[in-house]
């Protein structure tokens, strides 16, 4: 800000630098703005007036309401003058305060007056202000004039009606709606933005219509559209056609294609790109459908303007990603924009050769690339950095002069987010390519002895204890390790020591030293670090004696923590200190989720103690806390879990009930939310009559009805089944609603004496076998499947018969088991032949499960799956199969 | 704008002098919801683009998942930016098409002073382009004709704004004796 003032005075200095704004004011000028009101306009005056005002408006400043009202009611006053130029600002004036609704009335008229007006300028111009500030009564009140201006023969009006449309159907989409007619007519109109401005409205009057939206294209793909404007659209509605019409892929003839492939040799070179890159998003698209793109947008890689460069080397890039043979024809041309002056298109090039490149052109490109990097923005160099990344992955033979490269830029100056990308494309290396995994360590290793970056310093340190004492002599890497307890901040200095525990419970030679530079930390300065220190050499047996650290200690060290801290927290705050320790088994382990049912909860104002359950509790300490308040069910044990809410009733009928599954070791409650929605009536004694016929491995143990169920005030009702002990018994439930109806007079509020008995037929309610898995993520599912080992490992393979797509297969099968996707394996890329998802969960019973899902496209649609299964426990593994096997 | 369904949308036009301040802005979207965002923006794209060399060809690169397309000519730098998967060439058209009606208007001394001195020109001429985002026109001479017509309808347009122009430097350079 201060070097902003020393500017400024530097221009007043600066006799060159005049502007004519200079030293301009808002409260002077407000009071100029007085002359508006003068009997005899000046219009001249009044236009640099309104210019002074708009550009105040332009450089930030604001008008209070009542300067803005002000200034409204003194413009409306130059309405009087016939200056043309006058009333042209006056137009921006109106459009720049938009005023509030009562005060649009004001120019109402004025504005009615201009669109009818004789002068094109005017009717134009007034059509796009009174859109603009307009509101749905006064739209009806006009709508006649621009239904009319949509067929003007004036372009500009027509074009003005148009645009205003557009931005009409976002707030009255009805009426606009009814303009249907004219715009159609407009399309056919001779001037070439009028098409453009008409088909845009068309299309979005009608693009929930499928049908209508595909007749559409095909008369215009036959017929004449005049502007690279309305052209480029209509390419967009085709892919859009293209896309919806789908999977006729396999006969080869995709509709539409010709008429694509035809705008590749247009005259405009907006069109010609549009249709290129067009082409190039197709679904499905294949190599032969592609060459035409390729070729047209390889010739503007040469283009001498940097725009048409930019555009297609960006397109082409992203081509690479799923086609890279189909872009390799390009890689001359390529190569020549590595040394572009703009900086943008050099880096789009270099990543796009790295994706295409094949092993040989590695080094070559490497060279090339160490050349550049110097003198262009962090943010390209992380591109850069992830192209590399992809690369290693792909030619992992190459690993050494990639590693050498990334370990070269770690060395070089670079922000926060540049090094983080360089690490982490390291530490990737490392995982993947076993042989990197030394020459990878030490990189680290050296990096962290000069980082200023604290995250980054306990990242690797973190990562060197798990992966350190691996290798083949751990030993080197203490050095490192122990330098930064001397040199460092308290926070790294915390995480060398963990490191150090790490590496001493692992290594058994090693103990003795690392023991005794875990004494030297006791006396350090921070308390965290002496904590550490402490637990560490108590809990390795630090005493002296080496013994083999055993696996509880190990576990509890080092384990994976997969409890939600957040989980965590709130039993710790609950937790009384007592005689009884606090048992970290106890803390429920699901993630608490935001679910849909608080937003579909019935009765939105929650109504004293009766509202809580339907409202907030999907969360499962609020559930257990309910259930615990029952003492009929307080001998269950701990709750396993609850199930998201499933509706029983259609939404808006006389009662909405939904249920919650809660699952207990033996046993399960439902709990039935139930909201009356009639103001007339009162339920009594409302029960839920559960037949459980087709489950017969549960017994009815108890029921808690409902008293009483006043209008709009849910309450809930709980049956419990008893069920085998830790078995996933399924079973299918009828319900019925039983209430005694009393009616209620709305306007006193009281209930008649006497009521009548009735019931209602609620949906069928399903324990599936996904209510006895429980989502819960791991942070690192490579470590979690290797640490759990392929002894309780079962393997098999299915076949799903024709499906959607891959991505809807993928879904199914997730909900079907009811686990956590990790690491954003959940989300299928579009194209793609195979994939690979990641599950992660716990089964009743408390036995952690991982699952690996492979996919793959088998023929056009049918879809097979591999599933790879590991527990703790080898009946669990063989029971996820048998829900696959079933489901 | 957020919803123009399919339509090619522009965000913003900028007009900005040799240190990035405004000679006059226009913001069709909603990315940049107060005026503090909208500075912040512009000193950004100006501190990005202010060593590159926009002044033959337009150039482009992408920031925060915006296009920008800009050229630069004395001491005004011209900008339009893009959502990141607009046609690239579209948003120069609007930047040639906003470029021209410019240097029309101005009548070729295309600088700061002169912008200033016809702000009323360059505010109408960012309203005849694009409305809320809308291209409504990207032929240059096109859009200033629409900014000059009221002084077509006149009698005699050309000498009429140069006799203006003349009279208000005249009074300009008065106020400005006076004032040191």
């Amino acid at each position: 800000m201060a070097q902003q003032l020393v500017k400024k005075d530097d221009d007043r200095d600066d006799e060159a630098e005049y502007s004519p704004f200079m030293g301009i004011e808002k409260g002077a000028v407000l009071q100029e703005a007085r002359v508006f009101n003068d009997p005899q306009l000046d219009a001249r005056r009044c236009s640099q007036v309104i210019t002074k005002l708009l550009y105040l408006l332009n450089q930030g400043e604001t008008f209070t309401k009542t300067e803005a009202t002000e200034v409204f009611f003194a413009v409306t006053k130059l309405f009087q003058s016939r200056d043309m130029g006058l009333r042209r600002m006056v137009y921006l004036m109106i459009k720049e305060i938009s005023p509030s609704a009562d005060e649009v009335i004001i120019v109402t008229s004025s504005l009615m007056k201009d669109m009818n007006s004789k002068i094109d300028m005017y009717r134009a111009n007034a059509i796009r202000v009174l859109c603009r500030i307009t509101d749905g009564t006064l739209l009806a009140q006009i709508e006649r004039y621009l239904k009319q201006a949509i067929v003007d023969k004036n372009p500009v009006v027509a074009s003005a009606a148009l645009v205003s449309g557009i931005h009409l159907l976002q707030t009255n989409p009805e009426i606009v709606k009814r303009w249907s007619n004219e715009v159609q007519e407009a399309v056919q109109s001779r001037a070439a933005l009028v098409q453009f401005h008409a088909l845009g409205l068309l299309h979005q009057i009608r693009q929930n219509d499928r049908l209508a939206v595909s007749k559409l294209v095909t008369s215009l793909t036959k017929g004449t559209v005049r502007s690279p404007l309305a052209q480029c659209l209509l390419i967009r509605y085709t892919s859009q056609v293209i896309r919806e019409s789908g999977n006729n892929t396999q006969s080869g003839d995709r509709p539409f294609y010709d008429y694509l492939e035809s705008c590749l040799r247009h005259k405009s070179e907006m069109v010609i790109f549009e249709a290129a890159r067009a082409i190039t998003e197709l679904n499905g698209v294949t190599s032969r459908e592609l060459t035409p793109a390729i070729t047209v947008l390889q010739l503007f890689l040469s283009s001498s303007k940097p725009v048409l460069r930019f555009a297609a080397v960006r397109t082409l890039n992203k081509v690479a990603m799923t086609h890279p043979t189909s872009v390799t024809n390009c890689n001359i041309d390529m190569e020549s924009l590595i040394s572009d002056q703009n900086r943008s298109i050099a880096t789009l090039a270099i990543t796009t050769l790295l994706k295409t490149g094949n092993e040989s052109s590695v080094d070559r490109l490497m060279k090339q690339i160490t050349n550049f990097m110097s003198d262009i923005a962090d943010e390209f160099k992380i591109v850069v950095v992830e192209a590399i990344r992809s690369l290693c992955q792909k030619f992992p033979l190459k690993y050494r002069s990639l590693m050498n490269f990334l370990s070269n830029i770690l060395r070089e100056e670079g922000g926060f987010e540049y090094k983080k990308a360089i690490v982490d494309s390291i530490v990737i290396l490392i995982r993947e390519i076993p042989d990197a995994k030394e020459t990878g360590l030490l990189h680290l290793c050296e990096f962290i002895e000069d980082c200023e970056f604290t995250y980054l310093s306990t990242q690797i340190l973190h990562f060197l204890g798990i992966e350190g004492p691996k290798t083949s002599d751990p030993s080197r890497y203490i050095r490192f390790i122990y330098n930064r307890v001397h040199l460092e901040n308290a926070t790294v200095r915390a995480g060398a020591v963990s490191t150090l525990a790490k590496f001493g419970a692992a290594v058994d030679e090693l103990k003795p030293r690392i023991f005794v530079l875990l004494r030297r930390c006791l006396f350090d300065s921070d308390d965290e670090v002496r904590d550490r220190a402490t637990l560490y050499l108590n809990t390795l047996g630090g005493d002296g004696s080496v013994v083999e650290t055993d696996k509880a200690v190990k576990d509890f060290l080092f384990g994976p923590f997969d409890i939600p801290l957040v989980n965590l927290e709130t039993s710790l705050k609950n937790y009384e200190p007592s005689e009884e320790a606090f048992d970290i088994d106890s803390v429920p382990k699901e993630v608490k989720s935001q679910s849909l049912a608080e937003k579909k909860a019935p009765g939105k104002k929650p109504t004293g103690l009766g509202a809580p359950p339907s409202g907030p509790p999907s969360t499962a300490d609020a559930y257990q806390k309910i259930l615990s308040s029952i003492p009929e069910f307080a001998n269950f044990g701990n709750l396993f879990k609850s199930s998201a809410p499933v509706e029983l009733t259609e939404a808006e009928t006389e009662y909405a009930v939904n249920v919650v599954k809660h699952i207990f070791d033996r046993h399960v409650v439902f709990q039935y939310n139930c909201t009356n929605t009639i103001p007339e009536q009162l339920l009594e004694n409302v029960i839920v009559i559960v037949d459980s016929s087709e489950a017969d491995e549960f017994a009815e143990v108890f029921s808690k009805p409902l008293k009483s169920l006043p209008y709009d005030s849910p309450g809930q009702i709980f049956v419990a089944f008893e069920k085998p002990e830790g078995a996933p018994t399924l079973g299918k439930f009828s319900n019925v609603l039983k209430f005694i109806v009393r009616e209620v007079d709305p306007t006193t509020g009281e209930a008649e004496d006497d009521g009548v008995e009735d019931e209602y037929q609620l949906e069928d309610l399903e324990i599936v076998s996904a209510d006895y898995t429980l989502k819960v993520a791991v942070s690192n599912f490579r470590n979690a499947w290797e640490s759990m080992g392929p002894d309780c490992e079962r393997v098999d393979e299915y076949g799903l018969g024709p499906r959607e797509s891959l991505a809807e297969a993928v879904n199914t099968v997730i909900n079907l088991l009811g686990l956590q996707p990790c690491e954003g394996t959940e989300v299928v890329p579009p194209n793609s032949r195979s994939h690979t998802c990641l599950l992660s969960g716990v089964y009743i019973g408390n036995v952690k499960v991982l699952v690996r899902l492979s996919f793959g496209l088998d023929g056009p649609k049918d879809v097979a799956m591999k599933l790879t299964v590991r527990s703790d426990d080898e009946t669990v593994s063989d029971a996820i199969h048998e829900i696959v096997a079933s489901g | 704008m957020a919803s123009n369904g399919l339509c090619p949308s522009i965000k913003n036009i900028l007009l900005l002098d040799s240190e990035g301040k405004r000679v006059a802005v226009k913001y069709y979207s909603d990315d940049w919801p107060t005026n503090s965002s909208k500075v912040a923006f512009e000193k950004f794209v100006f501190s990005k683009t202010v060593k590159t060399n926009a002044r033959t060809e337009a150039e482009i690169t992408l920031l925060e998942n915006n296009i920008i397309v800009y050229k630069f000519v004395q001491d005004l730098h011209f900008f339009v930016t893009g959502g990141d998967d607009e046609n690239e060439l579209i948003l120069a058209s609007v930047l040639q098409g906003f470029f021209d009606a410019v240097t029309l208007l101005l009548r070729n001394n295309v600088d700061k002073s002169e912008a200033l001195e016809n702000l009323d020109l360059i505010l109408l001429c960012l309203d005849e382009i694009v409305d809320g985002g809308i291209i409504l026109e990207t032929n240059g001479p096109l859009i200033a004709e629409k900014v000059t017509s009221h002084n077509m309808d006149a009698d005699a347009p050309l000498s009429e704004q140069t006799l203006t122009q003349a009279w208000a430097t005249a009074r300009d350079t008065f106020t400005r004796t006076l004032l040191t």
